[in-house]
């Protein structure tokens, strides 16, 4: 390297951390410099916040040391790492909504004078603090009137007013819009070139390209590289987060062209604002589209956009939906279901079982509510499906009757399936339908997943595991930052291509 | 765990037993108290006993219970039902002075019932206020309500049909107790007869994943709180009958508290999901056979509340032995 | 209905005079409790009435038995300069701060059915306020003269702790004290309300081998005592002769249900309490007379004989 010989402000060296079951952390070194922006990047179970738990005294570590400007530290909670110099803002600001601009940055030291607290003297210190961030708020006004982003920089204000020298940002980002982050972005540098070593998480590439001097990728607790940000190309990066080579092919079964039948559904400028970049999609008739994208990319907020949890804004030709060819509307779940709709969520044991129920209550469930109350399926007949999916799907359960929370994870996501193949769908959305699952269940989902499609129906299933992908989708759609960037199609649907149109 | 403790284990985990060893032991507690509880004689034509009394008694808590399970399994509660047991009652009692027909009477206090549930369905279920808050609303305001109906007094009435409901006989036995009982077949064959038993329970189990799957949260609460407004009514107009008078102060007073105990005695989690409707009955009545027990036993009344709290311990620490495992 | 009807007109002829009494010459506060119930309702009717009869400006505060509207209303009645404060005390403390303002302007405070808590009795000019002891004893008395001082009772207490659930059993237990043969068998609370009466008495009289052991019931108040009257009928006995009943308050349903034969007694807790206390302040007043710390209204004893008349005699007031 021809960087200039320097010693790191912060180094951590070797550190481990394991839960029970899980290496969440797997002897990772990370250095960070005083004057650099240092991204922190790794896809869902890489060990970032575990990282930064650890960091900050939240949680122990198994072994591995930190060395900040040369001595050895061991924070044991949050007060001591703030003492140690070291501020954390998290995603969610965890300030006090209901109070001052000037009550939060001064909270737990205010100026006193003879017992009380001199409001005056704070008003002035805050005001001058905040002055120097090009902020123009009254310190006055409760914190919480104020935008997310001004929220974000009176926390940075306050971390920083605390002597902060290493400041981890965690997806400060997560929740701006454009203007927002330029806003950000100028405070980031402006304490960069102060002297200060800024950890910042993201999951948007171009702003790691945008503005930090050096990036650390964990994957699965490891660390893969370490890196100056300008000698790292983006897709050799996107490769070291998904975990591929650029040789690798996968095998691909996509049919001819002309094999798809009739569109099925198709939306149009379909998004929202603060949310999702309008994006068009079509999935037609027995098709499997693939989306795929890394994290933060909008794969789950497509889907909740397409299933109407999340309402698509309309008006002026956007947030159009038909299905075959006719116009229509999804505001809800329930609509959604009404038109031969289903999804299995990423968020399976919050958004998908409800864990107390029975397997077989919960396969119902779906067909049940579309039923409405009044015409509740027989005790008979539901036992009759629940026994045939199981047998079908080979739900492995000591019988039909166990709270559904006992059983694995596979099991779960096939009982989640059985539930929408009862209502005899038309169209599926699987959202990381193999995310934490076994091996072996694994490939079962898959061919299942396979067996679905050559019956008709249509599928549209995001994933981050690119060799599944690959293997069944016969289109992939390409997300970045909350917007559909490109779809690839045919003999385009390989590992290889869809990483470089992530990364390009 | 002991040999004892694992026997006990074992025989604790069939679903009801908890509930049903208290009820015996408090009824066998009675009768050692006092040897003639069981006996049952006819008088007036009517059953006459102390077991009868327990039935009697605990009707209107018995019904509270019914919708209150209800609630409660849908992770909410109601703690107006008190409340509107007065509404109810007052609006019996003024409108048979009135001279208006029993049908329409009876009518009228349950059309009350279920307004006050609609409105706290609404409350909870489109507004989003957190359901301690909202029925609290209802359970301060109904009183008032209630007193204002009543111009504060007791309004008393010698309508032999109203009356009836509170202190007649079917067939010898009671009429609250067969009203009770009615609601309870009644509210069994709404919940479990139909597909809404199901769709309560998922809601409170996992509101998220119900409305992912297409249940109504909205809908299944709300039903849920104007039944427990309509069961609160049912107890309002036996408790007006029974005294042959509308007593806004006191009717149904506190009573939100024993129901909300005999549902969570009955094995109902708070937290919402599964429920059991017999097993709150059981509750209900648990409670009722202590209350009764301690006014045979000539305690003094200030051990009234201890030994209840003892008994009310006794079975949740039971149900714990079985959850633990 | 009707009941209701001649109250309604009574109140609305009593409001009318208010309304015309402007030249008045005393203007007085009354700081009520609120009208949680007809005994309330019949105190505040009847301080109308009273205020009528004596020419006062009567000026009532309703407080919705919350304290701090009491307080209020008695610093605003203070600032108005009233003559005189009636003043009906939610609870027992809490009082000494704003009734030393009251002192401090020389405003006399009377205290209507309710001592308050203070080390300082010179806060308030005078109680008036029924000797809850007394009504006990007195009834304890007309029950001993009815069973030939021979009888098994049971008791139906007030709300447990209450002062008036204290005094009347601690004044019947002294009546019958002289009485070897009468025993109080069972005791238990009914909380003041007719179903609690109802309730307990049910259970007394299993427990009593189905009331056959039962001579007299005692509540300490009327609403407990026709919850027992109905519990007895239910268990075809015969309320006022299988077994007597005896209460206190004198409400209208009790004179109704003595003038039926069904009660025996009951000591009446007069809601005349502005009277007295009007008549001490207008005595203060013109001629200086300091009134007794302690007004005792008078407690009295009524029969089945004359509860016909006395029903009708009290119908307007409730």
């Amino acid at each position: 390297m021809q960087v200039p010989e320097r010693k790191p402000l912060l180094s951590i060296e070797g550190l481990t951390k394991t839960y029970p079951g899980v290496r969440a952390l797997d002897a990772v070194d990370l250095h960070l410099y005083a004057g650099e922006v240092h991204a922190l990047l790794g896809e869902n179970g890489a060990g970032k916040s575990t990282l930064i738990k650890v960091l900050t005294g939240l949680t122990g570590r198994d072994s591995g040391r930190f060395v900040l400007d040369g001595q050895e530290i061991s924070p044991a909670n949050v007060i001591q790492a703030t003492a140690l110099g070291i501020g954390t803002v998290y995603q969610e600001v965890n300030l006090l909504g209901n109070m001052s601009v000037a009550d939060n940055l001064f909270l737990g030291r205010q100026p006193m004078r003879l017992g009380f607290v001199d409001k005056r003297r704070m008003r002035q210190q805050a005001a001058q603090i905040v002055a120097k961030y090009g902020l123009k708020i009254d310190v006055a006004a409760p914190l919480g009137q104020l935008s997310v982003a001004v929220q974000q920089i009176i926390a940075i204000a306050r971390a920083v007013d605390l002597s902060a020298r290493v400041l981890i940002l965690d997806e400060p980002t997560a929740s701006l819009d454009t203007q927002e982050v330029a806003l950000l972005f100028d405070v980031m540098r402006q304490l960069r070139e102060r002297g200060m070593a800024i950890v910042f998480v993201t999951h948007f590439l171009d702003q790691v390209y945008a503005i930090s001097d050096r990036i650390t990728v964990l994957r699965n607790g490891r660390r893969v590289a370490e890196r100056l940000t300008r000698e790292l190309p983006r897709i050799d990066l996107v490769q070291m987060m998904l975990g591929h080579e650029l040789s690798e092919t996968a095998l691909h079964r996509h049919k001819p062209e002309n094999e798809a039948g009739e569109t099925l559904v198709r939306f149009e400028k379909y998004g929202k604002r603060r949310y999702m970049a309008p994006f068009d999609l079509s999935v037609r008739r027995g098709e499997i589209v693939g989306v795929a994208g890394l994290l933060g990319s909008g794969r789950t907020e497509t889907a909740k956009l397409v299933f109407g949890i999340e309402r698509a804004e309309t008006g002026s030709g956007r947030g159009l939906v038909s299905i075959d060819g006719k116009p229509t509307h999804i505001r809800s779940p329930r609509e959604a279901i009404r038109r031969g709709f289903g999804y299995c969520p990423e968020e399976r044991k919050t958004e998908g079982i409800v864990g107390s129920l029975s397997v077989r209550e919960n396969i119902i469930l779906a067909l049940q509510a579309r039923r409405g109350w009044l015409r509740r399926m027989p005790r008979r007949q539901t036992d009759e499906i629940a026994a045939r999916y199981i047998r079908m799907l080979d739900i492995r359960t000591p019988d039909a009757e166990r709270a559904i929370q006992f059983l694995s994870g596979g099991n779960q996501q096939k009982a989640l399936l059985a539930r929408w193949l009862v209502t005899e769908p038309r169209f599926l959305i699987l959202d990381e339908p193999t995310r934490g699952i076994d091996v072996g269940a694994h490939a079962e989902i898959i061919r299942l997943i396979e067996r679905l499609c050559a019956d008709g129906l249509s599928l549209l299933v995001i994933s981050s595991e690119l060799d599944e992908i690959t293997a069944y989708a016969d289109r992939v759609v390409i997300l970045r930052d909350r917007a559909h960037v490109a779809e690839l199609s045919g003999s385009d649907v390989t590992t290889s291509k869809i990483m470089t149109t992530i990364a390009a | 765990m002991s040999a004892t403790s694992a026997r006990l284990t074992r025989l604790t985990n069939i679903p009801g037993s908890a509930q049903l060893a208290a009820l015996a032991a408090v009824l066998l507690g009675n009768w050692l108290v006092f040897p003639g509880f069981f006996n049952i004689r006819m008088v007036d034509g009517r059953l006459f006993g102390s077991v009868i009394d327990v039935l009697n008694r605990g009707a209107p808590v018995v019904l509270l219970s019914l919708g209150m399970t209800l609630v409660i399994a849908t992770g909410g509660i109601d703690l107006s039902v008190g409340a509107v047991m007065a509404i109810s009652g007052a609006v019996a009692a003024t409108l048979i002075n009135a001279g208006t027909p029993l049908v329409l009477v009876v009518a009228a206090a349950l059309g009350a019932g279920l307004l006050c549930g609609l409105w706290n369905g609404i409350l909870v279920a489109l507004l989003r206020i957190q359901p301690i808050v909202a029925t609290l609303i209802l359970m301060v305001a109904g009183r008032g309500i209630a007193q204002l109906i009543t111009a504060g007094e007791i309004v008393t009435f010698d309508d032999r049909g109203l009356i009836a409901l509170g202190t007649g006989a079917l067939l010898a036995i009671p009429v609250p107790i067969l009203i009770a009982a009615g609601t309870f077949a009644l509210t069994t064959l709404l919940v479990r007869g139909t597909a809404l038993g199901l769709f309560i329970e998922a809601v409170g189990a996992n509101e998220r994943a119900s409305a992912y799957a297409g249940v109504s949260a909205r809908v299944v609460k709300i039903a849920a709180y104007v039944w427990s407004g309509l069961c609160a009514a049912i107890a309002g107009i036996i408790a007006a009958a029974d005294i042959q008078g509308a007593d806004a102060n006191n009717a149904g007073l506190w009573l939100e508290l024993d129901a909300i105990l005999a549902v969570v005695v009955g094995g109902t989690s708070l937290l919402g999901g599964r429920f059991s409707l017999p097993l709150a009955v059981a509750g209900a009545i648990i409670i009722q056979a202590m209350n009764t027990g301690i006014l045979l036993s000539g305690l003094k009344p200030e051990f009234n509340l201890i030994v209840k709290a003892v008994v009310v311990m006794a079975v949740l620490l039971l149900q714990s032995v079985r959850r633990r495992d | 209905m009707k009941l209701n009807r001649i109250a309604a007109v009574t109140a609305l002829g009593i409001m009318a005079a208010a309304g015309t009494a402007q030249a008045a010459e005393m203007v007085v506060g009354f700081a009520q409790v609120g009208s949680e119930s007809g005994w309330r309702a019949a105190e505040t009717k009847t301080a109308k009435l009273r205020a009528h009869q004596d020419k006062v400006n009567l000026r009532i505060s309703d407080a919705q038995q919350k304290q701090e509207n009491e307080i209020k209303a008695i610093r605003s009645f203070v600032a108005q300069g009233v003559d005189g404060i009636l003043l009906a005390p939610v609870v027992a403390t809490g009082w000494d701060s704003v009734l030393r303002e009251a002192r401090d302007a020389k405003v006399p405070v009377f205290l209507l059915d309710r001592q308050i808590d203070t080390s300082d009795p010179t806060l308030y000019t005078a109680a008036v306020t029924s000797d809850t002891v007394l009504e006990g004893h007195m009834i304890g008395d007309h029950l001993a003269k009815l069973t030939n001082n021979k009888c098994r009772i049971v008791e139906l207490q007030g709300t447990v702790g209450s002062s008036p659930a204290i005094n009347r059993k601690k004044g019947f237990e002294e009546a019958i004290a002289a009485h070897p043969d009468m025993k109080i068998v069972r005791s238990q609370s009914g909380d003041f309300t007719r179903s609690g009466g109802k309730t307990v008495m049910e259970s007394f009289i299993k427990a009593e081998d189905g009331g056959k052991n039962i001579c007299a019931v005692f509540a300490h108040n009327d609403d407990m005592g026709i919850g027992a009257i109905q519990a007895i009928k239910e268990a075809g006995l015969k309320p006022g002769k299988d077994i007597l009943v005896v209460s206190i308050d004198g409400v209208p349903d009790m004179f109704k249900a003595m003038a039926n034969g069904e009660a025996n007694g009951t000591v009446e807790l007069s809601p005349d309490m502005a009277g007295p206390a009007l008549k001490a302040l207008i005595a203060l007043k013109s001629n200086g007379t300091e009134p007794q710390k302690w007004i005792k209204t008078p407690s009295t004893l009524y029969t089945p004989a004359t509860a016909a008349a006395e029903y009708k005699r009290r119908a307007p007031l409730y």
